[in-house]
């Protein structure tokens, strides 16, 4: 089978960041998810003479043999021409049947799955179960090709979907300039909520259809102005404004504002206490990594008063592309 | 590299994600500042840490990184476990320290994002 090679060239990693969608699901995906349920058995007991009209009848070249659902061979049309050939007495296919059974896992990766078919050569693997040590399934090759061009159509519709909702968000509503605004509530040392603001704010972006890319951006930036907000401050706002051509995160603190702006922007500089470093925060990098994350950073602080900042990241128009996609 | 592998490697006690174990891990980093974290990390990295509170989770979130092994013998609270599996993280614990984890994982070829980024 030619695609079965192509499975092959798919599963071997050539480097780390090349991975494509293929690999991504067959290393994802599980055998459970692309094998045929409804298994065809037969019972140790089953005549040989028998055998010939059942796989003639039901179009296959072997079939597993089941006691109480547990797997205790194979038996083969190879099996019932070498029993022909040898001219034996009429006997169960017990006596016939290969017990030495090469066999797959419920929940092993497909990637395993194509390994197992290229060592072995086999057309197909019976599945047990790992919990219950019992037949489930089984496999060919065929079914993981199936498998994977099923799960890359849905992926895809639902990544149209996303761009649908990403296009309309914007196109249905009519006016000059739209702007869509979030708003986050931030709570001065309550640590247990920390980061609820940057993780809600990206589930949002990503229910948006924004790239994944610009919300890794966004959400780390976000997730250092949250925890200085937390950490330093007694508490505030962060406020999101999402146009088509960019994001702009502001967060707002009532103080007791930066002493030194310049000093707080230098790498490694911090005035946190022990306790706030003993939580992983502190280092003197937030500032720093929010740089790295956006465009723009405007940063305003007045001593007793407060702390505005502004952090801007450029949608490159890949929001627009993503609506114009659609007309 | 499958967390099942670096689990052997480590000798790893698993919290969470027993049924994600195949999957792959592309490089490694070893911090327990959250903010070097933020900045450094590469998605699809294993994180290992000495740090142990609910902001590793949160970190790794907003990180996209979905596999932290804890350093030193320390083991995860079960709120910071409950909150792992709400976000599909594998959690694991090794009683190395820091140090021998990362070497035993870069000695059997697993990268670090500073060379992959070079």
């Amino acid at each position: 089978m030619k695609s079965a090679d192509e499975l092959k060239t798919a599963t071997s990693l050539t480097s780390a960041k090349d991975i494509t969608r293929v690999q991504e699901l067959v290393y994802e995906m599980k055998v459970e998810q692309v094998m045929a349920h409804d298994v065809i058995t037969v019972d140790p007991s089953l005549p040989m003479s028998e055998l010939r009209a059942l796989l003639r009848d039901k179009r296959i070249s072997g079939v597993p043999v089941v006691k109480e659902d547990i797997l205790e061979g194979v038996v083969s049309i190879e099996d019932f021409i070498r029993y022909l050939a040898e001219g034996q007495p009429n006997c169960s296919v017990s006596e016939r049947m290969q017990r030495k059974v090469n066999t797959l896992f419920d929940n092993d990766s497909l990637v395993r799955a194509v390994e197992e078919f290229d060592r072995l050569g086999y057309g197909r693997f019976p599945v047990i179960s790992r919990n219950s040590g019992k037949l489930v399934g089984i496999i060919t090759k065929g079914d993981i090709i199936r498998g994977l061009l099923k799960k890359m159509e849905i992926d895809y519709h639902a990544e149209e979907i996303h761009r649908y909702r990403a296009s309309h968000i914007f196109e249905d509503i009519i006016a000059d300039k739209t702007t869509l605004i979030f708003q986050y509530k931030v709570f001065s040392r309550d640590f247990n909520r920390a980061g609820e603001t940057s993780s809600g704010l990206k589930k949002t972006l990503r229910r948006m259809g924004i790239s994944p890319q610009i919300i890794r951006r966004v959400a780390i930036a976000t997730y250092e102005a949250e925890m200085n907000i937390v950490v330093f401050t007694e508490g505030g706002e962060i406020t999101a404004r999402v146009t088509p051509e960019e994001i702009r995160v502001e967060a707002v603190d009532d103080g007791p504002g930066i002493a030194d702006i310049q000093k707080a922007m230098q790498p490694g500089y911090s005035t946190a206490q022990d306790w706030v470093r003993a939580l992983g925060f502190g280092a003197g990098m937030g500032l720093t990594n929010i740089q790295k994350c956006s465009d723009e950073m405007h940063l305003v602080s007045r001593l007793g008063e407060g702390t505005k900042l502004e952090f801007i990241i450029h949608l490159n128009n890949v929001f627009i592309n993503a609506a114009a996609h659609h007309n | 590299m499958k967390i099942s592998e670096v689990i052997k490697i480590l000798d790893c006690k698993v919290f969470t994600g027993e049924k994600d174990l195949d999957r792959e891990v592309e490089l490694g980093c070893g911090c327990d500042l959250m903010s070097d974290v933020l900045a450094f990390i590469k998605p699809g990295s294993i994180l290992l840490t000495g740090l142990i509170n609910p902001q590793v989770i949160r970190t790794v979130e907003i990180a996209e990184i979905f596999a932290v092994c804890f350093v030193r013998g320390k083991e995860p609270t079960e709120e910071i476990v409950n909150m792992a599996k709400d976000r599909d993280i594998i959690l694991l614990s090794t009683t190395l320290p820091m140090f021998e984890a990362c070497g035993r994982l870069y000695y059997v070829g697993m990268m670090g994002g500073y060379e992959v980024s070079r």
